[in-house]
């Protein structure tokens, strides 16, 4: 009798363990962000003293052009050795940093982190507030888009490493070949759409599944403000003006099926912008790495133009992804971690990621003739750049994104993903994102209107 | 009489042979349960940090459309796919049983091949093929000019993932149910013939019983295998992001709670609740499926 129950209860142990086991490994939850050594503050003087007595340094960054910037630093400063990283790319790598400080242990003393992403991870208390440092006298040589998207509170959490400001990447010889003007306003885009479906029905304007870093990035440059942030005191209106502008543009385009069904960077996409059957991108400026290296087929065949205006004669741009380097709270070195960040992004490691397809955040490289003149021979020989700079002073300003976005983002398909595949209004979807995320951001302690 | 006195020492000789056992035991399995039970009394929010809520995680769980919708998803998945599958696998394992297929080794092994291709990889290649832009779906859409469903649809992604699955575990099934039926005695099927019993005879009264034990254990394994779907849908979802939510599944839920929202506690909460789910349903079966013996 009694090695039938304890028998059972084995099995019982078992089956519990089976689902228990993988969540226990990743949790971690006791919270001792009091421990941080805030308040403490590093001169330019302990910085140059950290970066001539050495030391090591784990960087974790997705960014390729870092690879370069930290070997040419380590030859410029021989004492440090730099331990370079690649986490993940974005989402993946916040999962990982964000169990390291759960855990208390295996934490970088940098870290690349999107915009978006920041503002939760400063909430959070786990990375530093680089005004301690001295950051704030840095604000002039960064342009302004980034450097508002590395404030937070009264803090600056990061140094912006790159930006992506906003403009038109379109195939030229689809254009041409079915002789429709390249759009300069989003009803122009929608009509283009309309006509390059009806010439050739496996083309499509545009591809898109869902994304919220984009929906975010067009309501934004239609002067939509849906979040406000005041300390813990945030606001979501995903129905203010802004957003119904680009409600409407898109519904059209949604319900005349006129959007491939296809993800940005699955293989059907990079397929898609090689072989015209994607006619246009609208993305950040960073993207022309990507092009020479995921769609070769597509060389000399696109172009870039400024981004389609909601109102025609504009000049309004937004910003599509963009990251920063930070220092997590717990790095053992900071004044060293400092200068490596001073180094690559405000120093000269930004020269060097210029110089291997980066788009900077400086205003130095920004305004530079040598970078304005630049030719892409993916492009035809433009000078995508000059587009790029007009669109990064462009940025409609006053934008600012949740302090839990990151998990915001991860629930956008759940809600208005629903309007890409049945019947359900795009306007339905995004109020059940809006009240999804406060839901959420009220769980999580925010006083949510 | 003083020896009566003299307490009687404690033999210890058994706790020194399962000793190893117990604390790896303990340190493996029971922690890890227990952890769970302890986060899943705790809540830490952004603002706010831990504090202990109780069972308050537990009712949240309980009236979560969320997690009812993913149970129900998956409940419908186990009355659907785990038969079909167990079925079509029992007769795999009794055409190669009975002796009259040609090249039975080949077919064994090609049937068996799936299982040992890692389920990341082959839903990877499903993915493609399920593709109607420039997958096998698409190709033969183009070839034939017909416009087949779209298979990563919200309306058949659960299909679609069913058959992923049946590919992936019939043959992990037939080996159970045919390994089952190479123990019957020879003796029995002689006695059978002698008796002017046909082979359908002898499957239903013969095969059939004898591997009653393999059909529960196959049931069992199948249900909490479906209770647990996690990887397929976790990798269709970058091909289909609309058609699997991030509560698709309970297990994917769990995941999502705990690795984009942050929420370890009601992650632990939601493992916990299913984990007693899947239990109670798996000794029913085991139950019901021993007792009529």
């Amino acid at each position: 009798m009694t090695t039938f129950t304890r028998r059972r209860l084995l099995g019982l142990a078992a089956l519990a363990t089976a689902t228990t086991l993988t969540l226990a490994a990743c949790g971690g939850g006791d919270d001792d962000s009091s421990s941080g050594t805030s308040g403490t503050t590093v001169s330019d003087a302990d910085v140059t003293a950290a970066l001539q007595k050495g030391g090591n340094l784990t960087v974790w960054a997705w960014e390729p052009t870092l690879k370069q910037v930290v070997a040419n630093f380590q030859k410029t400063y021989p004492n440090v050795k730099i331990n370079l990283v690649n986490a993940g790319t974005g989402n993946d790598q916040y999962t990982a940093l964000q169990n390291a400080f759960a855990a208390g242990s295996g934490i970088p003393d940098v870290a690349q982190i999107e915009y978006y992403a920041l503002p939760q991870f400063a909430l959070g208390k786990s990375i530093t507030d680089l005004n301690q440092m001295g950051a704030s006298s840095l604000k002039a040589d960064f342009s302004p888009g980034p450097w508002a998207s590395v404030q937070s509170g009264s803090g600056t959490f990061g140094l912006p490493m790159d930006s992506g400001p906003m403009a038109m990447f379109y195939n030229k010889d689809v254009f041409d070949k079915y002789k429709i003007t390249v759009p300069t306003t989003w009803t122009e885009f929608l009509d283009a759409a309309r006509k390059l479906h009806a010439a050739d029905p496996k083309a499509y304007i545009a591809n898109d599944t869902g994304d919220a870093g984009f929906v975010t990035s067009l309501i934004w440059q239609a002067g939509g403000k849906p979040y406000q942030v005041d300390g813990t005191n945030v606001t979501i209106n995903l129905n203010d003006a802004g957003s119904q502008e680009f409600v409407k543009v898109w519904q059209a385009l949604i319900s005349e099926k006129l959007l491939a069904p296809i993800s940005s960077w699955s293989d059907q996409w990079y397929q898609g912008l090689g072989n015209g059957s994607i006619a246009t991108l609208n993305t950040g400026a960073w993207m022309p790495a990507n092009f020479t290296s995921g769609a070769p087929a597509g060389s000399g065949k696109w172009r870039v133009a400024a981004l389609p205006q909601w109102t025609a004669g504009g000049t309004a741009s937004a910003e599509n992804g963009g990251s920063s380097l930070a220092i997590p709270e717990k790095s053992s070195n900071k004044a060293l971690a400092y200068g490596f960040l001073k180094y690559a992004n405000d120093g000269d490691g930004v020269q060097t990621r210029v110089d291997n397809g980066a788009f900077p955040a400086t205003v130095k490289q920004l305004d530079s003739a040598a970078f304005l003149n630049t030719e892409f021979k993916y492009f035809g020989g433009q000078k995508a750049n000059e587009i790029f700079a007009a669109s990064s002073k462009n940025v409609t300003p006053g934008w600012s994104y949740l302090p839990f976005q990151v998990y915001a983002n991860s629930i956008f398909n759940d809600s208005v993903g629903k309007a890409y595949v049945s019947s359900t209004p795009l306007a339905d979807g995004l109020k059940a994102w809006q009240d999804q995320s406060a839901a959420y951001g009220k769980e999580q302690g925010f006083t949510v209107k | 009489m003083a020896d009566i006195a003299v307490p009687r020492r404690r033999s210890w000789t058994g706790w020194r042979f399962v000793g190893p056992f117990m604390a790896v035991f303990a340190l493996v399995f029971l922690a890890p349960i227990v952890y769970s039970i302890y986060l899943s009394l705790f809540k830490n929010r952004l603002i706010g940090g831990n504090s202990f809520v109780g069972l308050d995680n537990y009712q949240q769980a309980l009236t979560d459309p969320n997690f009812w919708s993913s149970v129900g998803r998956v409940s419908i998945f186990l009355v659907v796919q785990v038969p079909i599958m167990l079925f079509i696998a029992l007769l795999v394992a009794l055409a190669i049983d009975s002796g009259r297929l040609y090249g039975k080794s080949f077919f064994r092994i090609s049937i068996f091949l799936p299982y040992a291709v890692p389920a990341v990889v082959a839903t990877l290649m499903w993915g493609f093929i399920y593709g109607t832009q420039f997958g096998l779906v698409g190709n033969i859409n183009d070839a034939f000019n017909i416009t087949l469903p779209d298979p990563l649809s919200p309306s058949l992604i659960l299909t679609s993932i069913g058959n992923i699955v049946t590919w992936e575990f019939v043959g992990y099934n037939m080996l159970i149910f045919y390994s089952a039926l190479r123990t019957i005695p020879t003796t029995l099927y002689e006695s059978a013939e002698i008796d002017g019993a046909g082979e359908l005879r002898i499957i239903r009264s013969i095969k059939l019983p004898a591997i009653r034990g393999a059909l529960v254990i196959a049931t069992i394994f199948s249900i909490i295998g479906s209770f647990q779907l996690f990887n397929e849908p976790s990798i269709l979802q970058n091909v289909a992001p609309n058609a699997i939510t991030t509560y698709f599944t309970p297990n994917l839920y769990a995941y999502s709670l705990s690795f984009s929202g942050q929420q370890y506690n009601y992650s632990a909460t939601v493992a916990i609740v299913m984990g007693v789910i899947t239990m109670v349903i798996a000794y029913v079966v085991q139950l019901r499926g021993t007792k009529e013996s």
